[in-house]
């Protein structure tokens, strides 16, 4: 962040000044969008177009505004959204800056040279297109569909998907399942029979107590709840902030929890002792919905506060105070389940403990609580149903992860690097907007299966380390130049979104649904997109819900009514009943036992680092979505580079100073490929160090990226499976400080 | 009339969307930037504090920049915003000198630039965009000589600061503790 930083030392970056190359196509109709009469309002925009923010999950949607050349000026928040409320991020309202990025793809690619030593050639679409359905095609001539893949961030993915689907493959990933939320939706479905899902139901508005462990609220800032937590508060909310680093919502949290990292388990289940053993759960609301409450009770028994203060430094008194804070709000308390949970290995079982604490407290299907969302059941235009597989990725892991619910992004990692023990590997690879030498852990294993691949095609905006790699790249054009699928979201009312294009695609850039429909079309699958264009498809679908593309044109976000009142349905304590094996909500999993996990979960000591070493703890900046918005001009403006933060003590130790540049050792003895600087700085634990994710970059195409901060998706090696559904836990890495650079690593 | 506007500490979480917003909205070239934000930490582990303040030209009424301007192209002009007439403005750096702030930077094509308030947005009765965007409403803007604005509201209820209060400038950007 620039903080504290003199003005007339403030960083220094040509100007933009990419010149619209522009040219419009016959996909796109800019006639449509809500215009204005161009002296309606001096000096306002002459258009605005509605879109929803591409830039991170939370997809918030937005308006457009164009000036009067046809110049996109800026991107706010839509009114009626209830996932912005009007007001975007600091990410989206620089996405004008994805836009502007001169840096982009700008034309089809095709691989000349070795794979990742970045040789390419220019290629017309049609020749790109055909060189991915031959490489296809002969995939599944040798060793089957199934033994292509796709991996996918992003709104894009869902045509691709469609593509993969209809050539006969199923192995759809999103690294956001395996490296993200992953266990938090297996601990929430194995205790309430529901995932949390995204955006997750969390009644941040109405609560009284929000209990965040390691979440970093207005540092990752999605969007809705940053701006829930400032409306709870401002009513007198409580927070209580667990987290060994002093995070901007520890400061402003009423309990600060400073954890020795990795014993988080402890905590829960220690508060959950003090709730049973002082009487402070919600005896009615478990005496209706509760199964197992007696073994949850034995289970703890042992495990009191005095027992968790040996383990992570939080004391006694303060466990008991912070349990009773939670206790006098419930049920309008939420122990917040957290997004990136993927941390130690027995994640699914630590967010377990945490959906189970909920339960205690009575906060799920209650005010201020959980709510439960509800979306517009929405129907994708018909296509001929796809071919069923013969095998998935889940047969190259026989009997392992059996609550996965989703595809494993690292499993069909894993599953590419031959070996003699499957008869058959992963041979393919489609990577829609995601960046897996950053995303997915242990980058050498990464790099072995790509170069295992028979062909590897990326889809980005951005020239990334991942599309190096790549056989084939297809330039997509931006958010802002596209229609995409309708945005149907699940909240407290439903609602439906619009994406459509603000202005042509700049360069020669498409977007996903033209190239999956073409690249399908040359490999006659074009049955599975009996559409002309995305128009015709969106329109189609919008009729089916009572509005029409033209009508969304104009209105952006279309908001329904719930067709159930049922937004709290255990306010009352109704009759109700879970998608659980019994019924009920689990405090003691039946599903956990019958697949042979713990049925209860149990506190793990984790490794710890060694003498010398630092956990390596990473995090989020407010103006960057991991490693997407790297070279976003409008956000590298706002912070260009990461910093390691290193305790004062632990500075002093090894004669640190503020800004001195040095390089990061783990472990594993692999050095960081660029130097970070230093930060000194009382808001991180002795035992840690922190930085800021999706720095690092080693792809010099990103002009203001490259070589800019470290990235710690470099230093994670060590990776702990979660048995119980495959999540890579990424926090059991340590560093120690190096002041010379490694050996020289090619990228 | 009195502009002022209040940057509430206990809301604001520093995401910089205030910046990034200015800068789209009054085309602030990039590498330039009319409001920024201040961390300030005190403390030792763990026992810590954080203020985080998004700043601003702070619209003094008793202002050091139109007083050191020689071509008169700082003013006061509605409201006591504080702006700079580009085709007055010499490019001297006096202001940039007098403000106590650092508020103040040289636009590329050459003239004295800062943040006006938005004063083309204020006149149509919209908030500034750094206020309209704010995740947080941790920003406030209004008229402090309307005893009903959600300003003179706040100011009247809750514990604020000025920044530099010594320097006699009468700011009117202010600080809810």
């Amino acid at each position: 962040m620039s903080t504290n930083m003199d003005r007339r030392d403030f960083i220094k970056i040509a100007g933009v000044g990419a010149g619209s190359l522009a040219f419009a196509t016959p996909l796109f109709d800019f006639s449509k969008g809500e215009v204005l009469a161009p002296d309606a309002v001096p000096g306002m925009y002459a258009k605005r177009t509605p879109t929803y923010c591409e830039i991170c999950f939370w997809k918030c949607a937005g308006w457009v505004h164009t000036n009067k050349d046809g110049k996109i000026w800026k991107v706010t928040g839509h009114e009626d959204d209830p996932h912005s409320n009007g007001r975007l991020c600091p990410r989206g309202t620089g996405g004008v800056g994805m836009y502007n990025d001169e840096d982009r793809l700008k034309t089809p690619l095709i691989r000349t040279g070795e794979r990742g030593n970045q040789t390419f050639r220019e290629a017309s679409w049609d020749e790109a297109f055909t060189h991915i359905a031959d490489g296809l095609k002969k995939i599944a001539k040798e060793h089957g569909p199934e033994c292509v893949a796709l991996f996918s961030h992003g709104s894009g993915g869902k045509y691709f998907g469609d593509l993969l689907k209809g050539y006969g493959s199923t192995n759809i990933a999103a690294p956001s399942y395996a490296q993200c939320r992953g266990p938090r939706e297996v601990g929430f479905i194995a205790t309430f029979g529901e995932g949390v899902e995204s955006p997750e139901r969390v009644d941040i508005r109405d609560t009284r107590c929000l209990v965040l462990l390691g979440s970093h609220f207005g540092e990752n800032m999605h969007n809705g709840p940053v701006q829930e937590i400032a409306q709870a508060t401002a009513k007198g909310a409580s927070i209580i902030t667990v987290d060994p680093r002093f995070s901007t919502i520890a400061s402003k949290s009423k309990f600060w929890l400073p954890i020795k990292p990795a014993t988080d388990m402890a905590l829960l289940l220690a508060w959950m002792h003090v709730l049973i053993y002082e009487g402070l759960y919600d005896k009615a609301y478990i005496e209706k919905y509760a199964y197992g409450f007696e073994d949850l009770k034995a289970h703890v028994a042992g495990m009191t506060p005095e027992w968790a203060y040996g383990i992570t430094t939080i004391k006694p008194e303060v466990i008991r105070e912070t349990a009773r804070e939670m206790a006098n709000a419930s049920p309008r308390v939420i122990i917040h389940p957290g997004r990136h949970v993927t941390w130690y290995g027995d994640d699914s079982q630590r967010l377990r403990a945490v959906a189970m604490l909920n339960a205690l407290l009575g906060s799920w299907g209650r005010r201020g609580g959980y709510y439960n969302p509800e979306k517009v059941p929405f129907k994708s235009h018909p296509h001929p149903p796809f071919p069923k597989p013969a095998r998935t990725w889940k047969d190259a892991y026989p009997g392992k992860f059996k609550l996965a619910g989703l595809a494993l992004a690292s499993g069909i990692c894993d599953a590419t690097v031959p070996t003699t023990e499957r008869d058959c590997s992963f041979k393919g690879w489609i990577v829609n907007g995601t960046n897996l030498i950053h995303t997915l852990p242990n980058q050498a294993n990464t790099l072995k299966a790509i170069q295992a691949l028979d062909l590897m095609v990326v889809i980005d905006t951005m020239p990334m380390e991942i599309t190096g790699y790549a056989d084939v790249i297809l330039p997509e054009c931006t958010y802002l130049e596209r229609y995409d699928n309708i945005r149907v979201s699940k909240h407290r009312e439903p609602t439906i979104a619009l994406r459509m294009p603000a202005a042509p695609p700049k360069w020669n850039t498409k977007p996903a649904w033209w190239m999956a429909k073409g690249i399908a079309e040359k490999m006659d699958l074009g049955h599975f997109f009996p559409w002309k264009d995305i128009e015709e498809k969106l329109d189609w679908e919008l009729k089916q819900v009572g509005t029409s593309l033209e009508e969304m044109q104009r209105i952006g976000v279309k908001k329904y009514k719930r067709e159930y009142d049922d937004l709290y349905p255990m306010e009352n304590l109704d009759d109700f009943e879970f998608y659980t094996n019994t019924g009920k909500i689990e405090l003691y999993s039946t599903a956990m036992e019958d697949e042979g996990y713990d049925p209860l979960p149990k506190y793990t000591a984790h490794e710890e680092p060694p003498e010398g070493y630092y956990r390596l703890i990473y995090g989020r900046a407010p103006m960057h979505t991991f490693s997407r918005t790297a070279n976003n001009p409008n956000l590298v403006d706002l912070m260009d580079e990461n910093s390691v933060w290193v305790n004062p003590k632990v500075a002093k130790e090894w004669d640190l100073e503020n800004d001195q540049y040095l390089w990061l050792e783990n472990q594993d003895g692999i050095v960081s490929k660029t130097p970070i600087k230093v930060r000194i700085t009382e808001r991180i634990r002795f035992d840690s160090v922190y930085m800021v994710h999706g720095f690092g970059h080693t792809n010099n195409k990103l002009s203001r990226a490259f070589g800019k901060g470290a990235s710690d998706a470099d230093l994670i090696t060590k990776v702990h499976v979660d048995p119980v559904m495959g999540g890579t836990g990424m926090r059991g890495n340590f560093v120690t400080f190096r002041f010379e650079a490694g050996e020289e690593v090619s990228s | 009339m009195r502009y002022a506007m209040a940057v509430d500490t206990l809301k604001c979480v520093g995401c910089s969307d205030c910046v990034v917003a200015c800068q789209t909205e009054n085309d602030v070239p990039v590498g330039h930037c009319r409001d920024w934000i201040v961390e300030k930490m005190t403390g030792t582990y763990p026992e810590l504090q954080l203020e985080i303040r998004s700043e601003r030209c702070n619209q003094c009424a008793n202002a050091p920049c139109v007083r050191t301007c020689p071509t008169e192209a700082s003013h006061y002009s509605t409201g006591g915003i504080v702006l700079v007439e580009e085709d007055e403005c010499i490019g001297c750096k006096a202001c940039i000198t007098s403000c106590p702030y650092d508020a103040r930077f040289i636009h590329p094509e050459g003239y004295i630039d800062k943040c006006t308030f938005c004063i083309h947005r204020v006149e149509k009765g919209q908030n500034p965009a750094c206020v309209s965007v704010c995740p947080t409403h941790a920003m406030i803007f209004g008229d402090l000589d309307d005893p009903n604005s959600d300003i003179s509201k706040a100011m009247a209820t809750r514990k604020w600061k000025s920044l530099i209060p010594e320097a006699g400038t009468d700011p009117k950007v202010f600080y809810l503790l």
